[in-house]
């Protein structure tokens, strides 16, 4: 089966397609998937870096605990935590997606709502958990 | 391959604005226009629409402006109620019939804005090339095949296994769908796309259809079946309710059921 071939079209124009189309949430949540997946290797990154700099010595370490404890750093950190948590929800979604559930109108709604809300909602969580836990041991 | 801007030669730019008509009752509409013979890049017209002289449909508004302000306005249309799929296009940023559009559905009435389908050659206007549709619909050999004898009389099915059918069958090819995928504006040359997989899968579940494995054996590939993200535009825009986003899914656990 050859891939079907198109007609010859000279110069015919390309008709508008994401200029014109209505953002929804569907395809919104579909890009951000792939963005928050394309954060992570940035954020893997960041862990690697905190790692090599933990097994480099005291000096490398306190430098990179630095910088990651600044306010733009903390930010980072944050962006990265919702990213992590956002783009593993989604992918729970695809699972269920996956196991031919959760197409209809409503149920595909929910799903993207249940995703939004529980990064929020998680990272929230995460970062008030982490902070109580280094208060206390602090 | 993911381009996000248009090419040079399809950039929309100004368009002209048609006379208002005297009277009280007016709808804007902004439609795209492209014309092969006058070299020149497509633009958005604004017509007025006597709403007073004329039916309520975005396609009624369409005929009346070919019928009493430009009569080169060029678009398909036939059945005027949703079962021939020709009057399919972009109205109020969504892909829809516009038969089945009412203008009060656009912006609340406000403005109607239209544009061919998507991400597709321009014959002229709203009329787009479907050639590669078509031809990928046909690539999914759409017809009952069997190796079995053929009986005297029909080929005998069960209600339940005529109901698996619905839901499927309704198709009218009017291509809404599969011009609403961003998969397929970035890979329509490899990706099937929504319309010709629901009737991928539309066969495959057709209890008298006997050669399930082939047609499997066809779809089993990184572009014709697995370019589906499950992004799901194809089941919010499509005119008739139907679903290809959860035929879609449906072929991909065929595709690992068979394995065991």
């Amino acid at each position: 089966m050859d891939s079907p071939k198109a007609a010859p079209t000279g110069a015919r124009p390309l008709s508008p397609h994401l200029q014109i189309y209505r953002p929804m949430l569907s395809m919104m949540m579909s890009i951000v998937h792939r963005i928050t997946g394309g954060a992570l290797y940035f954020g893997t990154a960041l862990i690697a870096i905190w790692l090599v700099a933990a097994a480099s010595g005291p000096s490398a370490f306190a430098t990179v605990q630095g910088i990651y404890g600044s306010i733009p750093g903390l930010l980072v950190l944050f962006f990265y935590t919702w990213a992590l948590i956002h783009h593993a929800l989604g992918g729970v979604r695809h699972l269920i997606w996956d196991t031919g559930h959760g197409f209809e109108p409503r149920e595909r709604e929910l799903l993207y709502r249940l995703t939004l809300g529980g990064s929020v909602a998680l990272t929230l969580l995460i970062w008030t958990v982490g902070y109580l836990v280094r208060g206390g041991a602090g | 391959m993911v381009q996000l801007t248009l090419p040079k030669n399809s950039r929309i730019t100004e368009g002209k604005t048609w006379p208002k008509p005297q009277a009280k009752n007016v709808t804007p509409f902004k439609v795209y226009r492209w014309n092969p013979d006058d070299g020149m890049n497509p633009r958005v017209d604004t017509f007025w629409v006597d709403r007073d002289d004329c039916g309520p449909m975005v396609l009624d508004g369409l005929i009346w402006i070919k019928s009493n302000v430009d009569s080169t306005l060029t678009f398909r249309r036939s059945c005027r109620e949703g079962i021939c799929g020709s009057c399919a296009m972009n109205i109020d940023g969504t892909n829809t019939l516009a038969c089945t559009k009412g203008m009060d559905d656009c912006a609340g009435g406000k403005i109607v804005k239209i544009y061919p389908l998507p991400h597709m050659p321009v014959v002229k206007d709203l009329v787009p090339d479907l050639t590669q549709f078509y031809a990928q619909h046909a690539s999914i050999e759409p017809w009952l095949k069997t190796d079995t004898r053929e009986p005297g009389a029909e080929w005998r099915q069960s209600r339940e296994d005529r109901a698996k059918l619905d839901g499927l069958y309704e198709c009218i090819l009017c291509a809404c769908c599969t011009t609403s995928c961003p998969s397929y504006w970035w890979n329509g040359d490899r990706y099937l796309g929504p319309a010709a997989l629901l009737q991928a899968y539309r066969w495959l579940v057709d209890s008298r259809d006997e050669r399930t494995g082939q047609r499997l054996d066809e779809l089993e590939d990184p572009f014709r079946l697995y370019r589906c993200h499950t992004i799901m535009n194809c089941a919010k825009t499509c005119p008739k309710g139907l679903n290809p986003a959860k035929a879609i899914a449906q072929i991909k656990q065929l595709m690992v059921a068979r394995q065991f």
